[in-house]
């Protein structure tokens, strides 16, 4: 039953690096940007969060509701006042530009909350878990997971079924003529990155109740991020799901047989995937 | 210097009107930092140690960004892992700190045959966190070693580099102690590096095989439609920045002599510091990352103080020189003056037009 449980852990662990992974897939499915910033907003949002729930005692789910409009805001502005500039044929400009951006991110909030690592308090909520026959479910790890299952099903309805969806697929195949039709390209892509902070506004949410966070720890969240987009392949949000996963019960699996080899595990099952299936698993753009 | 299209005296040249004279410059100047140990303190050699190997780091991700096109954020295994080589050499091996060096350089490169494997599959943006990915897998790895430390890492045998070759020859020569000693000759190695790298870079860019980088970097299909193969000149370049900074990293920990995983493989010290340095300076030119060096190493004397500021106010100039600037400092000082100290541009020179456009720029 030991590995089971290892392995259902692993699943709902990457529930948590499928919402990681999420607002990087869609931003780089509309507009071909790589945010290498992305897992210091992550951190950023779970500062909010933190600030929120601390400041004015709201409990941590009604303080993520509060703090998405502004997440959303935030991303609008980064995207059509700074990000915009850089995208063209050359990939310099968006990596450098993202990449000093990350190192804003991280040493601004190591300046305003210091290195100390912080958690965002759920509750009662924390310790709760559902017991199904011999295993045991955390319920924070649960819903963690059903988040990634909502959130990848909601980003699919947008881009399928709305006309702003179709304004993002439209802009993403063919920008000049998108703009012929009336569709702002500059404008899409603001709302697509305010989207995409929003994603990672809920997943602040869990990174927070989960475990402790403190400003350095960025970097490695953009890295699981990147790890199951890849491995999902580029251009489909359940492939991201898939693809934290895979990264999740690696990590799992890796840190039950030694607690050192966690990490470890999960960046050499994405180098596996890489070695055999260099396009993903479930490859849908051609990049 | 100048390739002959054919037997006629039609010639193409990289030479400028003032390239001669910058190159008499550039002696003198490295002769004088040649001689800088003999009349500057002990801190100072030690700052110019950092400026230099700084250099050689820059100029390495320069040749790779910059030329190459291959923007990569993973530098720190390449340091790391030659500075670990380095002290495997010495501590378990008992090499000559001099010779563990080389091994060092060595172990980067060979560690930059797989690494090459892996993460020429992914395509621009995604390159870049695929380098990423591996320097966190050879950080991790040796954190395993146990006989190096494991994760709190590990100092050098006391005495390794007081016993470096041509240290006591140093001491004895200019009447100096041990550390001192060991530090001028880190010192001479740096600089040494730092020439041999510029230059090779400088060489490279001038030959046929830097042409068609700069064509590959330019388009693809164009250059590969006459005949550049794209994928051996980028392996190539990959492969020989790995070895320069594999060197950098095991001559930085020879003169640190203490090394731990997180410091040798520092994503802020090697790699946020060099990219900075490079886009402030001014990125695909020789000149730009010493320009960076020299600003660098002012703000951070500027901004010691001041903590985590420091790398804020960085990453807020090199956000702004991208956006605003792309081509750094450098490239809005050539700009005005049209001044090149590494002209690498071809010019068509030569009869039977009576008109000389050798000397034009």
């Amino acid at each position: 039953m030991n590995w089971i449980d290892t392995i259902i852990q692993g699943i709902l662990l990457g529930g948590l690096y499928a919402l990681f992974a999420a607002g990087l897939a869609l931003v780089f499915g509309i507009m071909r940007l790589v945010n290498l910033a992305h897992g210091d907003l992550i951190v950023l949002a779970a500062f909010l969060i933190l600030l929120l729930v601390s400041a004015l005692g709201l409990n941590p789910f009604i303080a993520t509701a509060a703090a998405l409009p502004v997440m959303f805001v935030l991303g609008w502005a980064m995207q059509f006042l700074v990000l915009n500039r850089t995208l063209g044929n050359d990939i310099l400009p968006p990596l450098l530009v993202t990449f000093g951006l990350s190192v804003v991110i991280q040493n601004g909030l190591l300046e305003g909350f210091s290195a100390d690592s912080r958690r965002i308090s759920a509750g009662a909520l924390e310790t709760a878990s559902l017991q199904i026959g011999p295993i045991s479910i955390g319920t924070m790890p649960l819903l963690t997971f059903l988040s990634a299952v909502g959130v990848i099903v909601a980003l699919n309805l947008i881009f399928y079924r709305t006309s702003l969806g179709r304004a993002f697929r439209a802009t993403s195949d063919d920008s000049a003529t998108a703009g012929l039709m009336g569709i702002r390209a500059e404008r899409i892509f603001a709302t697509a990155t305010g989207l995409a902070m929003m994603v990672v506004t809920i997943a602040a949410l869990y990174l927070g109740t989960r475990a402790n966070f403190d400003p350095t720890m960025g970097p490695a969240r953009l890295i699981y991020a990147f790890e199951a987009v890849i491995i999902g392949g580029l251009g489909s949000f359940w492939g991201t799901l898939a693809g934290g996963i895979i990264i999740g019960v690696a990590q799992t699996v890796g840190a039950t047989i030694n607690p050192e080899w966690q990490i470890l595990a999960g960046h050499i099952a994405f180098l596996l995937v890489l070695l055999v299936r260099p396009r993903g698993l479930f490859p849908r753009a051609v990049d | 210097m100048s390739d002959h299209i054919s037997s006629s005296s039609w010639t193409v040249s990289t030479r400028t009107r003032g390239s001669a004279f910058s190159m008499l410059a550039i002696l003198a100047l490295v002769a004088l930092a040649f001689t800088a140990p003999l009349f500057v303190s002990r801190s100072v050699v030690q700052d110019l140690f950092f400026i230099l190997t700084m250099l050689v780091l820059a100029q390495c991700w320069n040749l790779l960004a910059g030329y190459a096109g291959l923007v990569s954020v993973g530098q720190q295994a390449f340091v790391g892992f030659g500075a670990y080589a380095m002290f495997a050499g010495v501590s378990l091996l008992g090499m000559d700190p001099m010779a563990a060096i080389l091994l060092g350089g060595l172990a980067a490169l060979a560690l930059s045959v797989p690494t090459a494997f892996f993460v020429f599959r992914l395509q621009g943006a995604y390159f870049a966190i695929g380098t990423w990915v591996i320097a966190e897998i050879v950080r991790l790895s040796l954190a395993q070693w146990k006989a190096l430390g494991g994760g709190t890492g590990t100092s050098l045998p006391s005495g390794a580099t007081r016993d470096m070759i041509g240290v006591r020859l140093v001491a004895d020569l200019l009447g100096v102690r041990g550390p001192q000693a060991t530090d001028i000759v880190c010192y001479w190695l740096a600089l040494l590096l730092a020439v041999v790298t510029i230059g090779s870079i400088y060489k490279l860019l001038r030959s046929k095989q830097g042409l068609g980088l700069a064509a590959v970097r330019d388009n693809r299909e164009a250059a590969r439609s006459v005949g550049v193969d794209p994928t051996w000149t980028k392996s190539f370049v990959y492969l020989v920045a790995a070895l320069a900074t594999g060197l950098a990293g095991a001559l930085i920990y020879v003169q640190k002599a203490r090394i731990s995983p997180d410091a040798a493989f520092s994503v802020p010290d090697w790699t946020a510091y060099v990219i900075f340095i490079v886009v402030i300076g001014g990125i695909g030119t020789i000149e730009g990352p010493i320009i960076g060096v020299i600003v660098f190493y002012i703000l951070q004397n500027l901004l010691a103080d001041y903590g985590s500021w420091y790398l804020l106010i960085l990453g807020l100039i090199g956000i702004l020189v991208m956006l605003f600037a792309p081509r750094g400092l450098w490239g809005l000082f050539t700009d005005r003056t049209g001044i090149q100290l590494f002209p690498v541009r071809r010019i068509l020179a030569g009869q039977p037009k009576p008109k000389d456009i050798r000397g034009s720029d």
